[in-house]
């Protein structure tokens, strides 16, 4: 049955296919699809992690037990599942095991724009790189296959546009594999150095047997043969590269990357006038075949994406002949905190302050460092709002006289993901900062997944919602601050506590359901009132615009009336603006 | 044939996405090759967004080239201008002469340009007309997006496919018949406001 679905659509169905059984994930754009779709699978057990360590570990664990195991997420999640990945890829699996990175060309919604391609290298296991959903879906299929047969792990590598882009699949009948059984083999599963070190040689002889099956799969494959011209791409820019390069030009499409098919680029590559090679990130397949002895083209730019009005001017061609835009009637659309968003109060608090050092983190709340509350100093990876502001406060306390108090931020999510570690951190080394735990009852950023603060699993059934004020008690916090964030007052006084604590750390919680969450049974007993009042702007407005420092989309400045104006649609009722508003001229409409 | 490019724009909340959805199911269930490709990472945070889409006997790239796309689909003024560079030399920008002020509006610190729409249509075959407050008379703001596929409809050509069929499989059972005015309207709409001929 022929179906339009996205990459991360069709890497799911193509699990399910493929008869898996278990799938663990941490939300992180552009993956986060492909758990929600296989949830959508009663045959596959799906769960969010907290992080990603924990989500390949759980399949590690699902794989030893027998099971056809995935697990998802974005490139940087990578790096937080490194660990588990790259000893595991040493001892083999039972049932098969497959991993999908999504990578970021262009860096759509990441903080880096790493190539992954390099951990499938370093870690000694397979890779794929599919170029449209139909493969996506074959390729995770084929995936399980080479798992079991080459006794590995496989990553499958994705780019956003290869996650985000649909494209017509044939969608097939699910193959129940039975799940194997268990056998205890520690020689295969105890990595102390006496058992892994023959397990680091079983390694290299796999990837030996791999190089043959590189050479031979037809997922490395030649195109429009016999030309002067080759062009050698893998996932989606094999299409940009067809649509610049056209039928003048042969095509080596690699699909399975590592290790690479060099017998097969070599025979491509011999007699050409010039290669090119087409890719995202890094020079990663470029290097293999310039060590292969052939010049490649150097004409591409090194980052962002490849798509082809890219290719087109790098090549020099002609550029399609486009309209130019009035650049004076364009004027930039950064994301903004949303209408009724409940970070807004503390970010509208906390940008007021002076002699106070923001360690921000990952998620909608990053926004705090842009105008207008310009209240960021720094933002690494999940996590490391706490640690890095841990850090930064230890040396800023060795110089005389210090004014400076580190506040993190961070959301529920992140807290949960490597959060936590960062806290006891901070309780264990006696340090005095401030964390702002944002519970907005949801993984907001990621488009509204479930977490262990949520009270509910991937499949919306009820379960232990974990109390952040009660682990941080447990970890010994002492002084924690719960406030509602739409109470500015609330939120002042909470700021103003935790800063008078000189030499203990503090944690102030601001718990208040995010505004585009589908409330759940709790949320609705907790906050009855969320998200139900509409303000509007009085006659008595003096036009002072006061009320768009809370920059708030709803709000806007009347230029003719000079007057604020609240979009009565958007407005979702917090009230900021009209704690804010030095008149009162902001008011709650009467029901 | 060859493929066609339709380019969506807008701002994240205003349903380019369910437009570019139900458009891209009606171009496959009657025959074509389709791709889709947008990037939603901030879509719900005010951010400008936009939908891809291409359709044909064989398509390659999901992703429009500048100077390629026939119709650039516009749900707010700026972002026809914005995407402008998208549109090929003899292509149709469909706007709706809405507003959605972005942040440095929004601060205070610049007004909402002026003359859009004026200076669209002297640079290329432009249709205009306001699909929100049109939404709004249907009953709702939300339906916009289904108005102006149905201007994009009659733009490229494409009445051929059994639209509404898709329209009430696609979205929730309550909205199908305030979903099918919409796009009706968005048809004649599109009709009232072009005097020349529709491109195929």
């Amino acid at each position: 049955m022929k179906k339009l679905l996205t990459g991360d659509e069709a890497v799911a169905l193509g699990a399910w296919e493929a008869g898996c059984h278990f799938a663990s994930a941490y939300p992180g754009t552009p993956s986060t699809e492909i758990m929600e779709n296989l949830s959508l699978f009663k045959e596959i057990k799906c769960e969010w992690a907290p992080n990603e360590k924990v989500a390949v570990e759980s399949c590690c664990g699902a794989s030893l037990a027998g099971a056809r195991t995935i697990a998802s997420m974005k490139h940087v999640g990578m790096n937080v599942a490194a660990d588990p990945m790259f000893t595991f890829a040493y001892m083999g699996v039972n049932g098969g095991f497959v991993i999908i990175t999504a990578d970021e060309p262009g860096q759509h919604s990441s903080q880096n724009e790493q190539d992954n391609r390099y951990y499938a290298k370093m870690a000694k296991v397979p890779l794929l790189e599919p170029a449209d959903s139909q493969e996506c879906l074959d390729m995770v299929k084929m995936a399980f296959e080479i798992s079991e047969k080459y006794d590995t792990l496989v990553i499958v590598r994705l780019t956003t546009r290869v996650c985000h882009s649909k494209g017509i699949v044939d969608a097939g009948e699910r193959k129940e594999i039975p799940i194997k059984e268990y056998k205890k083999d520690i020689t295969r599963t105890i990595t102390v150095p006496a058992l892994s070190r023959p397990m680091r040689i079983r390694v290299e002889n796999r990837m030996n047997e791999l190089k043959d099956f590189s050479e031979d799969t037809p997922l490395n494959r030649i195109e429009n043969d016999g030309k002067s011209i080759g062009v050698i791409a893998s996932g989606m820019c094999f299409y940009y590269a067809k649509e610049v390069f056209g039928n003048e030009s042969s095509y080596l499409k690699l699909g399975f990357t590592n290790p690479m098919p060099q017998k097969l680029i070599a025979k491509f590559c011999e007699g050409k006038e010039k290669i090119y090679v087409v890719e995202e990130n890094d020079p990663y397949i470029k290097d293999t075949v310039r060590a292969l002895g052939f010049k490649v083209e150097d004409v591409f730019p090194f980052c962002g994406e490849m798509t082809p009005d890219v290719l087109r001017k790098a090549l020099g061609n002609e550029e399609l002949s486009a309209l130019c835009c009035d650049e004076d009637k364009v004027l930039a659309r950064p994301p903004m905190l949303c209408a009724g968003c409940p970070h807004r109060g503390f970010f509208y608090e906390i940008g007021k302050r002076k002699d106070v050092v923001v360690s921000g983190d990952i998620g909608c709340y990053t926004l705090g460092f842009a105008q207008p509350f310009n209240a960021m100093d720094v933002n690494i990876c999940m996590g490391a709002s706490i640690s890095a502001g841990h850090g930064a406060q230890q040396v800023f306390d060795m110089v005389k006289d210090n004014k400076k108090r580190v506040v993190a931020v961070i959301g529920d999510s992140t807290f949960f993901h490597t959060g936590i570690n960062s806290l006891i951190n901070v309780v264990y080394n006696k340090s005095n900062t401030i964390s702002v735990i944002l519970d907005n009852r949801i993984t907001g950023m990621t488009g509204h997944q479930q977490n262990p603060g949520s009270g509910y699993t991937i499949n919306g059934e009820e379960t232990v919602a974990i109390n952040i004020e009660g682990l941080c008690r447990a970890i010994g916090i002492k002084h924690i601050f719960i406030v509602d964030p739409n109470r500015l007052d609330e939120m002042n006084k909470a700021i103003d506590n935790a800063l008078a604590i000189k030499d203990e750390p503090s944690v102030i919680i601001t718990r208040y359901p995010c505004v585009l969450k589908k409330m759940s049974l709790m949320d609705k007993e907790e906050f009855p009132d969320a998200f139900k009042d509409k303000y509007t702007v009085a006659e008595s407005c003096i036009g002072c615009k006061k009320c768009l420092t809370a920059g708030c989309p709803a709000i806007s400045f009347d230029q003719e009336s000079k007057k604020s104006v609240i979009d009565r649609d958007m407005c979702a009722g917090c009230s900021v603006c009209s704690q804010i508003c030095p008149v009162k001229a902001i008011v709650k409409e009467e029901i | 044939m060859d493929t066609k490019s339709i380019l969506l724009v807008g701002v994240g909340g205003q349903g380019t996405i369910l437009a570019a959805k139900i458009l891209t199911i009606g171009l496959m269930e009657s025959g074509y090759d389709v791709k889709m490709s947008e990037i939603h990472g901030m879509s719900q945070r005010g951010g400008s967004v936009s939908s891809h889409v291409r359709y044909g006997s064989n398509v390659l790239s999901p992703v429009i080239e500048k100077g390629r796309a026939d119709v650039i689909v516009s749900f707010e003024q700026m972002e026809a201008m914005r995407n402008l560079p998208y549109l090929k030399k003899d292509g149709i920008v469909i706007v709706s002469d809405s507003k959605i002020p972005g942040l440095p509006v929004i601060l205070g610190k610049c007004p909402y340009p002026k003359g859009i729409i004026s200076s669209l249509k002297e640079k290329c075959r432009t249709i205009s007309f306001d699909a929100y407050s049109e939404a709004e008379n249907l009953g709702t703001s939300k339906c916009m997006n289904v108005i102006l596929l149905g201007s994009t409809v009659k733009i490229m050509g494409l009445e051929h496919i059994s639209w509404h069929d898709i329209i009430v499989k696609n979205v929730k059972p309550q909205f199908a018949d305030l979903n099918l005015k919409a796009f009706d309207l968005g048809i004649k709409l599109a009709e009232e406001n072009d005097f020349s001929n529709s491109i195929s």
